[in-house]
């Protein structure tokens, strides 16, 4: 297998594959070969993968950035085919935020309950519910939200759009939140308590502002993650194209919904403004990945 | 602080505890309420269809028939042909960038494949319907239809929105839950295997095939395994590029629908009654599938790591 001793003066030979043959027998430069050919195979998948998001980035700039304008973002879509997104863009800017605000105190407190509870039934049964509840199909969410909100009164509605954007939420940021909580030191925590501070205290004042700046974190990618949900929203609160502030009661658009009706629609400018949404959809949540990500990609997975 | 302070820490630290357990209770409850509201919802569905819901093909107001073959059919075909295309590519990007690329090319490339899966689905949608699914008819459907449409599965549809340009985009959209899990399998695997193989002068595909490999297959059946859950309920990607014809397909260029664009083409106009019925019990199949898949990886993943920490332990 190995190769001879070198005769005097015979080079090593560094192929970059990390070993390091002294002298290339046919049975070797077969298994070189192997190597080679595996390497450009894996560089390949890896091109192609990277690529795919590259063109993807580049349609929705090149396609939506003309159609970015005052008449976008100032107008109804009332007039359906010379309107703009002004109802989609502030239907996202409040239902996201409700669905936030439902979802925090539910999904922060659930992670702390999954990071301090004794290991039992019950945390095993809630650990098993969150896990579920993460690989849930949003559309399935988006049934059930219908049929206690919107089925009862038969209307479609703002509150019932936050209420299942939550749903999808919670999970994800139990999740994180249990993990980020797991990561503080027991120290800070013995500290704490050694000092007379009450176990509830210690949780909320000392553990969880420590953990505060990795719950952020993870509660912001779930807002990313809720600002381009569709299939939920289809299924509580389509149907409104004129701009709604503050009327959780009444319908309301978004951008997603706005991008799926107008795609599908006969009409130039309309199919225009869907790549246009797009684009600010996913400016939005491309920078928050990058930002929260950014911070934290080294640690992740860099072994 | 006196003696009453005492008294009330102990009670404050009772409330906030009974809070948490409050808050689990609420987490699980949430999940039987889902279970229970699309029960309830598909009831009726099942009790007028009994089990040939599953098994029938037609769906029709006209003649107040539903059943969900169709589109059983179609998320069954999606899934699999997006898995056969996204578990190789996955992998080897995932071996690229644990195993090969240096670390000034892996962090950022490793980021960008994340990045993939934070895209809304609905904006993968709409560049597979105004993109991929033109270059997909002209570019392939139409000269392999031309060429070999007499071959099984081939023939004779070249529309463009069809069951392959849907699974195409769907293997996208996995590919980055295949990626990350897998490099966090091949993470666990020791150092120190790695280099016992180099030491012994094998090459870096030599180290992957003969250790990196063989001690990871089990992560990554149960990567595999939630990526299928998640291919099953994509739903904006899928019902815009899939053609959304209610047919059993017969080919791969065929048009077809699954359960979830089903469920997002007919939610609006699905007349209320029994086709509402029925689209919530399409929506309790598309549940119990992808729950089902949840635990599939559960099982998996326990069972392969203690298999591993026996051959460790020996």
């Amino acid at each position: 297998m190995m190769a001879a001793i070198p005769a005097l003066g015979q080079q090593p030979v560094d192929d970059g594959t990390g070993a390091l043959l002294l002298h290339r027998s046919g049975h070797e430069r077969r298994r070189m070969l192997v190597n080679r050919v595996a390497t450009i195979t894996a560089t390949l998948a890896a091109t192609a993968v990277i690529l795919a998001l590259g063109i993807i980035i580049l349609f929705v700039v090149v396609n939506g950035l003309p159609y970015v304008d005052e008449q976008f973002l100032t107008m109804d879509t009332e007039n359906y085919n010379q309107g703009g997104a002004l109802a989609a863009i502030l239907g996202s800017l409040q239902m996201v935020p409700l669905a936030t605000l439902i979802a925090a105190p539910i999904a922060i407190l659930g992670g702390v309950y999954l990071a301090e509870s004794r290991p039992g039934r019950m945390s095993g049964a809630v650990r098993m519910a969150t896990e579920t509840l993460a690989g849930l199909p949003s559309v399935v969410v988006g049934i059930f939200v219908f049929t206690i909100l919107v089925a009862p009164t038969g209307k479609y509605t703002a509150l019932a759009g936050s209420v299942a954007l939550a749903v999808i939420m919670i999970p994800i940021v139990a999740r994180s939140t249990e993990e980020i909580i797991r990561l503080v030191p027991a120290s800070v925590r013995e500290a704490a308590l050694a000092l007379g501070i009450p176990v509830w205290k210690t949780m909320l004042r000392v553990v969880v502002r420590t953990a505060m700046a990795g719950i952020l974190a993870a509660l912001m990618l779930a807002v990313a993650r809720a600002a381009g949900e569709t299939a939920p929203l289809i299924l509580t609160t389509t149907g409104n194209q004129q701009v709604n502030v503050g009327n959780f009661l009444g319908s309301m658009d978004s951008l997603p919904t706005f991008i799926w009706l107008a795609s599908g629609q006969p009409d130039d400018l309309l199919n225009g403004q869907a790549w246009a949404a797009s684009l600010v959809l996913m400016v939005f949540v491309l920078i928050t990945n990058i930002i929260v990500r950014g911070r934290t990609a080294g640690r992740r997975r860099a072994h | 602080m006196d003696e009453i302070a005492g008294s009330a820490e102990r009670r404050g630290d009772r409330v906030f505890r009974w809070l948490l357990a409050a808050v689990g209770l609420a987490i699980l409850l949430l999940l039987l309420a889902v279970f229970a509201e699309l029960v309830m919802g598909a009831a009726n569905a099942f009790k007028v269809f009994g089990i040939n819901f599953l098994t029938n093909d037609i769906w029709d107001e006209t003649s107040s028939s539903y059943g969900a073959l169709p589109f059983i059919a179609g998320t069954v075909a999606t899934s699999a042909i997006a898995m056969l295309i996204a578990l190789p590519v996955g992998i080897l990007t995932a071996l690229f960038l644990s195993e090969m690329a240096p670390t000034w090319l892996s962090v950022p490339l490793t980021f960008a494949v994340d990045l993939i899966a934070a895209l809304p689905s609905v904006i993968v949608g709409l560049w597979g319907l105004s993109v991929l699914s033109v270059v997909t008819r002209d570019w392939i459907e139409v000269p392999i239809v031309a060429n070999f449409g007499s071959l099984p599965f081939l023939g004779p549809n070249t529309g463009g929105a069809d069951l392959f340009t849907a699974s195409l985009l769907l293997a996208l959209m996995i590919t980055p839950t295949i990626v990350a899990l897998s490099q966090e399998v091949f993470a666990t695997v020791p150092q120190m295997h790695r280099e016992a193989m180099l030491g012994l002068g094998g090459t870096r595909w030599e180290v992957i095939r003969k250790v990196i490999l063989p001690l990871s297959w089990g992560g990554i059946g149960a990567a595999g395994i939630l990526a299928l859950g998640r291919a099953m309920g994509e739903t904006m990607a899928v019902t815009m590029t899939i053609g959304n014809i209610d047919q059993v397909p017969s080919g791969l260029f065929d048009p077809a629908q699954t359960i979830s664009s089903k469920i997002a083409i007919t939610w609006s106009e699905a007349a209320i009654g029994l086709e509402t019925d029925s689209v919530i019990a399409l929506g309790l199949c598309l549940l119990v599938l992808s729950v089902a898949m949840v635990f599939v990886a559960r099982g998996l993943v326990r069972g392969r790591t203690m298999a591993a920490l026996g051959v460790h332990a020996g």
